[in-house]
């Protein structure tokens, strides 16, 4: 893309409002839970007390001699229908769709019940009993890593469903199913040899994606046999593939619908409720539509909770070795785990230039609630530890924390620890917006003296994370522009409120020349829309985004080869605005898109297609070294800075001031990318002071609002400012590169950083609760140090 | 199970008389929803904490996913999203949020609406600590509480 053409962007780069606004803003906007399905059944799933256990029997008789019960389906249900593979997944096929022979996890659904009402199908369901046999358990990943723990999933196969994640293979015997290895140099020897290493554990909890929406489904299949799904998904091409495996059905005969979700941040991805809700509808050959409550929310996904093991070594002054153990606690079944272990495990490192590495990053089965994806993909789980370690070798180092990171961090022409080069990266202009807006000294020490005002101890820090664009994956797109002048595009890119569908539209209208309100964009219906491997992981602008260019450009091909004859110029000194075909040389030499179409059809309501395919390409990584020449298509870069306020009396951290920039390529709409930065930025904030799944005895404690809180208007940063920055990405749609994610990578250290210069201890352990913050300063002072002065 | 009706329930909604036979555990929010067909009240967790529920009883915001529909006095007028705008005409709570861009999912933004216009009926010009406290028991995960303030300061300046 030209950059002179910038200035002549009539949608793109600028602040449209939303596509979806008015119809938000008026409530009529309508969720899966808000619709309607004449003649549903409700769909009840009656979960498991024992965080694993041998399934002996599941006595169903008294539930299905309730009024209004059709049916209630169990483990043993499911392996006697015919045609249907009891298991699902996306990296393996793990989870049953009913637990059969054991549960893995409290909360793992033992039995579907549907009935008439909500009501009746709650009344049978709790008249489910079942026996069972405990067996011993594992909670912690690091444990249950180590031979001879429980172990949870005793064979497990690949799905083979997405092309990275044909080859896995765990650890037979173990509840390893993913180790990523990462090797450049000598990481060993360097830290042998280094004058001081570095050496901390880390530790993040599960936690909740905590959409305000919860997920549901309404399925039936059709006399033809078609299956028909309304679901809450992020990945209707991944769920209309995984169901007609499943049920054994040709693809054309799934159709799969997704209303606009309200919220997801990873929490919808894959198949959840999907294969249950299909299962009921075979067995009763009816409609049937199951919407979770809060409380089953908690035990159907979270987030990975993770161990982090960290060695950093000096010498000379110098940072000469990094190396990273992380242990991903996925849970009772794998989800997606084994791509987060291995994409984000080769991130480990951090975004910088060290001569030593070695990364193992392992993926681990326990007796929790499976967990999955939540915006950042893993990586904040690794920036914690790699971010803090920054700190502590600066100022072992005496050298400022912004200095360091500048003279280490990667740039354009590096190459990353894999041995690929590094594409596209603004990660040194996202540090330094950072550091100009909090005012940070060039060049200058952080100062000793801490300032404090009574027993609020204050204190900032920076943190700086990268993250890798998903590849290999695909978007199709295909735009149908009408001879009035709008222009629809279909695609099945999920809209959950970032905004991806007036992004896409906005890409459209600037190539086909239309003003904004001329486009619309289709929700994802796979009878209608063409695949896409899902609306995750920050992909859908620079993917869907070039395919909907591609598709767009054919379109406008057609509307040129025909408008050429006659303005009479070739078709490549056309251009279209404002709905109008001009001679670029001679711009009053002009025809409106209707003209264009009475002269190509003779009629009005015609229409001009075209189809975009656009996919992202990577080459293996060696398996022992993780070495590869092309590891990912771009990166995303993002730095925060903090500003907080301890109080050493309470332990409370406030968050004074949060400053976070997120390179985004070309802004498409800069006011959603910094409601993107900021969104990101705000539950990050949640993650790091007080969200935590906390388990006792195996089973979850805390699973409902009242003892989960988000983050609310009260927990806000005093200020947040966040920074646009523009890096372009040479194969994105006009320099653009995705957003959703880059403000979650690296605000956890931030506030651990900040931590430190306040109150002169490192914390390694989020939430930073007030009681965690008090023991550290407790701790601090028994080692005889006052606040503040650092180690 | 299935319990009979124990009341005769007569409320104004949005401006309409309206009248319906309750259980003694009807809820509000499944009286507006499946009795209405007024959707914009929606549950996001069924315990009172994350305010997507929210509607205006007598112009107090309520979460209607805790209120049971047969204490509700007779009479009593309750304000949903739906009876926000005027016709095509958009209340200036709407019109701020639109502005300001103070939504993405949207979930929440029906209760979030109802909260605000309740906020500036008992304080028309409230300081930014105060309406952080207000809507403190209004969750948005998306994480658009910087437009949402920015939409009240916004009303806050033309005292709406």
């Amino acid at each position: 893309m030209d950059p002179r053409e910038a200035i002549e962007w009539n949608v793109v780069g600028h602040d449209v409002r939303r596509l979806d606004g008015p119809s938000k803003i008026r409530g009529e906007f309508k969720y899966l839970a808000d619709m309607d399905f004449p003649g549903a059944l409700r769909l009840v799933l009656v979960r498991s007390i024992y965080p694993h256990a041998r399934l002996l029997r599941v006595r169903t008789e008294a539930a299905k001699a309730c009024p209004g019960v059709a049916a209630v389906l169990t483990g043993d249900d499911l392996l006697a229908m015919k045609g249907v593979l009891p298991c699902f997944g996306p990296a393996f096929r793990d989870q049953p769709i009913l637990a059969f022979g054991k549960v893995r996890y409290a909360g793992e659904p033992i039995a579907a019940v549907a009935a008439e009402s909500l009501e009746a199908a709650e009344a049978a369901a709790a008249l489910v009993e079942a026996d069972y046999e405990e067996l011993p358990y594992v909670q912690d990943p690091v444990k249950a890593a180590q031979s001879g723990a429980p172990v949870v999933n005793e064979a497990i196969e690949p799905a083979g469903a997405f092309a990275d994640l044909k080859a896995l293979k765990g650890i037979p015997g173990s509840n390893i199913c993913t180790h990523y290895k990462l090797r450049r140099g000598d990481a060993d020897r360097a830290l042998a040899e280094a004058e001081k290493v570095f050496e901390d554990t880390f530790v993040c909890p599960p936690v909740s994606h905590a959409h305000l929406e919860p997920h549901g489904t309404a399925a039936w299949f059709e006399p033809s046999g078609r299956l028909i799904v309304h679901t809450t998904t992020q990945s209707p091409s991944f769920v209309r593939q995984e169901l007609s495996v499943v049920f054994g059905l040709s693809l054309s005969d799934v159709r799969v619908v997704v209303p606009p979700l309200g919220g997801s941040y990873g929490g919808k991805i894959y198949c959840k409720l999907e294969p249950v809700v299909c299962l009921m509808a075979k067995a009763t050959k009816r409609p049937v539509r199951c919407h979770l409550t809060r409380e089953e929310v908690f035990l159907t996904t979270s987030r990975h909770g993770a161990v982090t093991r960290i060695w950093t070594g000096v010498k000379g002054g110098r940072i000469t070795a990094r190396r990273v153990e992380v242990y991903y606690d996925t849970g009772a079944y794998a989800e997606v785990g084994p791509r987060i272990a291995q994409k984000t495990g080769s991130t480990a490192p951090g975004p910088y230039k060290f001569p030593n590495v070695r990364v193992d990053s392992y993926c681990v089965y326990t007796n929790k609630t499976p967990a999955g994806p939540l915006r950042g993909f893993g990586v904040p789980q690794l920036s914690i530890a790699y971010e803090t370690h920054m700190d502590m070798a600066a100022s072992y180092l005496g050298r400022d924390p912004v200095d360091l990171r500048r003279e280490y961090a990667l740039e354009e022409g590096d190459f990353y620890a894999t041995g690929a080069p590094m594409t596209s990266i603004g990660l040194k202009p996202s540090l330094n917006a950072v550091a100009e807006a909090m005012g940070w000294p060039a060049g200058g020490r952080v100062p000793p003296e801490k300032e404090r005002a009574g027993r609020l101890a204050r204190g900032r820090g920076v943190a700086l994370g990268i993250k890798a664009v998903l590849s290999p994956s695909i978007s199709n797109a295909a735009v149908e522009l009408s001879s009035d002048g709008s222009a629809l595009v279909r695609c099945s890119t999920v809209e959950m409120g970032q905004g991806a569908t007036t992004i896409l539209a906005q890409i459209a209208a600037e190539e086909l020349g239309l003003s904004f309100g001329k486009v619309r964009v289709l929700l994802p219906d796979t009878d209608h829309t063409p695949y896409d491997t899902l609306s995750a992981g920050s992909r859908s602008t620079y993917h869907m985004g070039n395919a909907v260019v591609l598709a767009a450009r054919q379109v406008r091909e057609k509307l040129f080869e025909t408008a050429a004859e006659v303005l009479e110029v070739p078709p490549d000194g056309l251009a279209v605005r404002r709905e109008r075909v001009f001679v670029r040389a001679f711009p009053e030499r002009r025809m409106s898109i209707t003209e264009v179409f009475i002269r190509r059809f003779g009629a009005p309501g015609t229409t001009l297609s075209g189809e975009g395919t656009f996919s992202s390409q990577v080459d293996k990584a060696d398996p022992e070294t993780g070495q590869t020449p092309r590891m990912t298509e771009h990166w995303f870069a993002g730095a925060t800075g903090v500003e907080v306020e301890v109080d050493t009396e309470t332990g409370f951290v406030r968050v004074a001031r949060l400053v976070c920039a997120a390179d985004v390529g070309r802004a498409i709409n800069p006011r959603h990318c910094m409601e993107q930065i900021q969104g990101a930025a705000i539950l990050t904030t949640g993650l790091t002071l007080f969200e935590e799944m906390r388990f006792e005895d195996g089973r979850l404690t805390n699973g409902t609002f009242l003892e989960y809180p988000l983050p609310a208007f009260r927990d806000l940063p005093g200020e947040i400012v966040s920074r646009v920055v523009e890096h372009p990405v040479e194969t994105g749609p006009y320099g653009a590169r995705g957003v959703g994610e880059t403000g979650t990578l690296s605000l956890m250290p931030a506030i651990l950083n900040a931590l430190y210069d306040a109150l002169g201890v490192w914390i390694r352990q989020v939430p930073v609760t007030p009681e965690r913050v008090l023991r550290a300063i407790r701790e601090a002072e028994g080692a005889g140090r006052p606040l503040g002065v650092r180690a | 199970m299935s319990r009979p009706p124990c009341r005769t329930l007569r409320l104004v909604v949005n401006g309409q008389e309206r009248q319906a036979e309750v259980r003694d555990n009807t809820l509000l929010l499944d009286l507006l929803r499946e009795g209405f067909g007024l959707w914009g009240a929606r549950e996001g967790c069924g315990v009172g904490a994350c305010g997507s529920c929210t509607v205006l009883v007598d112009g107090h915001p309520i979460s209607s996913c805790l209120k049971l529909a047969a204490t509700l006095p007779d009479g009593c007028v309750i304000t949903t999203v739906e009876g926000l705008a005027a016709g095509e005409k958009l209340d200036l709570v709407q019109e701020a949020f639109l502005e300001a861009g103070a939504f993405q999912c949207a979930f929440c933004t029906p209760g979030m609406l109802l909260a605000v216009k309740a906020l500036l009926a008992a304080n028309p010009r409230p300081t930014e600590e105060e309406a952080r406290a207000y809507l403190n028991g209004n969750y948005c995960r998306c994480g658009a509480h910087p437009e949402i303030l920015q939409a009240v300061r916004a009303l806050a300046e033309r005292g709406a």
